[in-house]
């Protein structure tokens, strides 16, 4: 292979993109909002089932495309764009070609590969085991198979992107230290492996099992492994979306880092403090003792959690600290007012960040507390929760920063820009409400993965209060609304790559923000305050102790249990 | 800017912005508070799990729940004729779970507290007591022996909010618990 490559400079935003990484981001990312279309239908067929006056699909319907949803949303969509995510942190912002990059593409089509196999077992409808196909309950041996193959695709394109970063080390395309985002990329990365290392520990053995090669899988050794894989998976979400928030930040306001020691430390949490979440989905499961229970849902002192809220301070006070440099300092929130809350880009990290914080971060904090977990495990309160943070977290940061690449990377502009700059508010509020409803009917006691909330065949029945009826409505009517914002994304997508107007070679309009750091050395005298974050941070700490303790009373009310 | 290496080179050296410092410190107080509350509801709080569980067969603890069924049925309800069984104050009452349904019926007495076991015959299923809304998750091959003490008297519902298959939303099983 030539040690020659191609590459561009992106006239616009002077991005460097070399040629096989452009086509490696452009195939992973368009690849998954292919899964992301399918994945998302599928959601809103789930709402609209909840829904007992619509109650949409059959029962053997439901737990089939509930499998896929799972898959398709939560797994193929997420990782394929990830891996583009890789490359951009890699590739393009270290200015380096791809390391291997017939690696990458054997990865790529092993990912696509496994996801088809998997998609396709489900589909026949023999494989309806959920997305997390606790045993003895058996799928196909190809569903298992296919994940397989996917993950192995995924783990030989992250190792396209360590080869990436030593290439760049190695040919001094950087001075210093890596950038907080391609360091928070590489949390991801290194998160991945794990992830899929925990994933071929368990699947592998169960992909025997379902053949007849080993006679007994235990169900809880299961769920304790699976779920290494399951929680950490999501954890590589949260580091490769707050890596994009900071992006994001970046591109948009031209911010830097309040501090590169506090955000990187944050990340490094991340890392350390999340391997055995998997005690998180094991707080109401016999054979494992409270002290367990405890240290590992929260390593005695939750620095996961503390992770994601010095992120949460971190990311806002660098756009805060960016903005009144540009003058914007009246008040504790002219610069969030004079934001540009008109720009995709802009409206639908900043949602996302507010959306993950306040909806997702609090309540599964509250819900992975080893006792308050008895009054939510598997009700809908748990999608509810997971909806917040990887749907308005993961997905709504990856569309924001799709209004930024594909343009670029497609060298189009974007089409329905009217329609895009509405889509966010469309597609966040349709999250929020099928987050916030979810977990209303869920505090009610109404289960999850459940087709009839009615019990009409059942020889016991049982009514659930009529408020839990109301909460399942409006989660149908959110899920449309999403779907409706999910839809509008797909299109401008497509319609961005397919007719939007080639963009001439030369620099546009908006030219490349600009390059002087908007904090010049922090903790100097040239630091900027930022009072407004300050106080958006306390008032999320007092509705998470609020909150905390509302569960806590709810828990104390239920009857005695030792 | 993020995307670019730190300017300062020896970055680790900076000094922290001082809202940063506050509220890492405040967050760090929060998360222990948050620790500190999960051994203080094990010892102040009545709503605790046991950590008492066996290793069981399936057949062995099918005998153990037809045990109390022989011993202390009081009536029979449900077009199949669930036993309904009124077990003594105190006991270890079985509860079985599996596809689809829950048996036998338990009548309990609020106030009193029984040793309920949980138990799955075949795959695993999800212990949902509704409306009071008590979750646990009921493993095959595994005996979950939890101590309950009602503190309301009524009808109540156990939904298996674990999916277990096409009949999943079919297993419903129920419980009385008189004053």
């Amino acid at each position: 292979m030539s040690i020659m490559s191609k590459f561009r400079i992106c006239p616009e935003t002077g991005l460097y993109f070399d040629d096989q990484a452009e086509k490696l981001i452009k195939w992973n990312a368009v690849t998954g909002v292919v899964f992301l279309l399918i994945g998302g239908l599928f959601g809103v067929l789930m709402a609209l089932t909840r829904w007992s006056e619509v109650h949409i699909l059959p029962a053997d319907w439901f737990y089939l495309l509930l499998t896929a949803h799972g898959l398709d949303a939560l797994i193929v969509w997420i990782i394929f764009f990830e891996m583009a995510v890789l490359y951009v942190a890699s590739s393009t912002l270290l200015k380096v070609r791809v390391a291997a990059p017939r690696w990458g593409w054997l990865g790529y089509w092993l990912m696509l590969i496994g996801a088809i196999i998997t998609n396709i077992m489900v589909l026949e409808g023999d494989s309806s085991v959920m997305f997390t196909s606790y045993p003895p309950m058996k799928a196909h041996p190809l569903f298992y198979l296919g994940i397989i193959v996917f993950a192995v695709g995924a783990l030989i394109q992250v190792f396209c992107f360590f080869g990436t970063l030593v290439l760049a080390k190695e040919q001094k395309t950087y001075e210093g230290s890596l950038p907080l985002v391609t360091f928070g990329a590489l949390t991801a990365a290194i998160i991945a492996v794990f992830t899929i290392a925990s994933g071929a520990i368990i699947l592998v053995p169960t992909l025997l099992w379902s053949i007849g090669y080993i006679a007994h899988i235990d169900p809880l050794m299961y769920k304790t492994i699976w779920w290494a894989m399951g929680h950490s998976s999501q954890q590589i979400n949260v580091a490769a979306h707050v890596s994009i928030w900071y992006l994001i930040a970046a591109i948009v306001f031209g911010a830097k880092p309040l501090s590169e020691k506090v955000s990187r430390m944050a990340f490094l949490f991340y890392i350390f403090f999340l391997q055995l979440a998997s005690a998180h989905h094991l707080l109401v499961e016999p054979g494992l003792s409270s002290e367990w229970k405890i240290f590992n849902t929260s390593y005695a002192m939750y620095l996961a959690v503390l992770g994601s809220m010095i992120h949460g301070l971190t990311v806002p006070g660098s756009i805060e600290a960016a903005q009144r440099k540009k003058g914007f300092n009246k008040g504790l929130f002219e610069w969030l007012r004079r934001a540009p809350w008109s720009n995709p880009v802009f409206s639908g990290m900043f949602m996302s960040l507010v959306m993950f914080g306040f909806l997702g971060g609090i309540t599964g904090v509250i819900m992975g507390t080893e006792q308050i977990n008895i009054i939510m495990h598997n009700t809908l309160y748990v999608p509810g929760h997971f909806h917040a943070t990887v749907v308005a977290g993961t997905t709504l940061t990856f569309m924001a920063i799709s209004y930024f690449l594909v343009p670029i990377l497609f060298r189009r502009e974007l089409w329905l820009p009217g329609l895009a700059r509405w889509q966010p508010y469309i597609y966040g509020l349709g999250v929020a409400g099928i987050s916030v409803f979810m977990m209303a009917a869920g505090t009610l006691g109404v289960s999850r993965r459940h087709w009839d909330n009615n019990f009409a065949d059942a020889t016991l029945g049982f009514d659930y209060p009529s408020a839990a009826h109301m909460f399942l409505a409006l989660n149908g009517v959110s899920g449309v609304l999403a779907g409706v914002g999910g839809a509008a994304f797909c299109i401008i997508m497509v319609g961005t790559i397919l007719w939007g107007k080639k963009k001439a070679d030369v620099p546009a309009a908006q030219p490349a923000p600009e390059p002087e750091p908007a904090v010049h050395t922090a903790g100097s005298a040239g630091t900027i305050a930022v009072p407004g974050t300050f106080v958006l941070a306390l008032i999320f700490l007092g509705s998470f102790i609020l909150y905390y303790y509302v569960n806590w009373k709810y828990l104390s009310e239920v009857w005695g249990l030792s | 800017m993020a995307i670019h290496p730190p300017e300062v080179k020896i970055w680790w050296k900076e000094p922290i912005h001082s809202i940063e410092i506050w509220w890492v410190l405040i967050a760090l107080v929060w998360s222990l508070v948050m620790f500190v509350m999960m051994p203080y509801w094990h010892v102040y709080g009545e709503q605790n799990l046991s950590n008492e569980a066996y290793r069981v067969t399936p057949e062995y603890f099918g005998e153990k729940v037809e045990e109390m069924v022989d011993k202390y049925t009081i009536r029979e309800e449900g077009d199949t004729g669930i036993p309904v069984v009124a077990p003594p104050v105190g006991s270890d009452v079985f509860l079985l779970g599996r596809l689809w349904e829950w048996y036998p019926i338990l009548e309990l007495k609020k106030g009193e507290s029984y040793r309920l076991h949980l138990s799955s015959m075949d795959w695993m299923h999800g212990f949902s007591l509704q409306p009071t809304n008590i979750n646990l998750q009921v493993h095959p091959g595994y005996d979950f022996v939890v101590t309950v003490t009602p503190n309301e008297s009524g009808k109540f519902a156990i939904i298996c909010n674990e999916f277990c298959g096409i009949g999943h939303h079919t297993m419903v099983g129920r419980m009385y618990v008189t004053e």
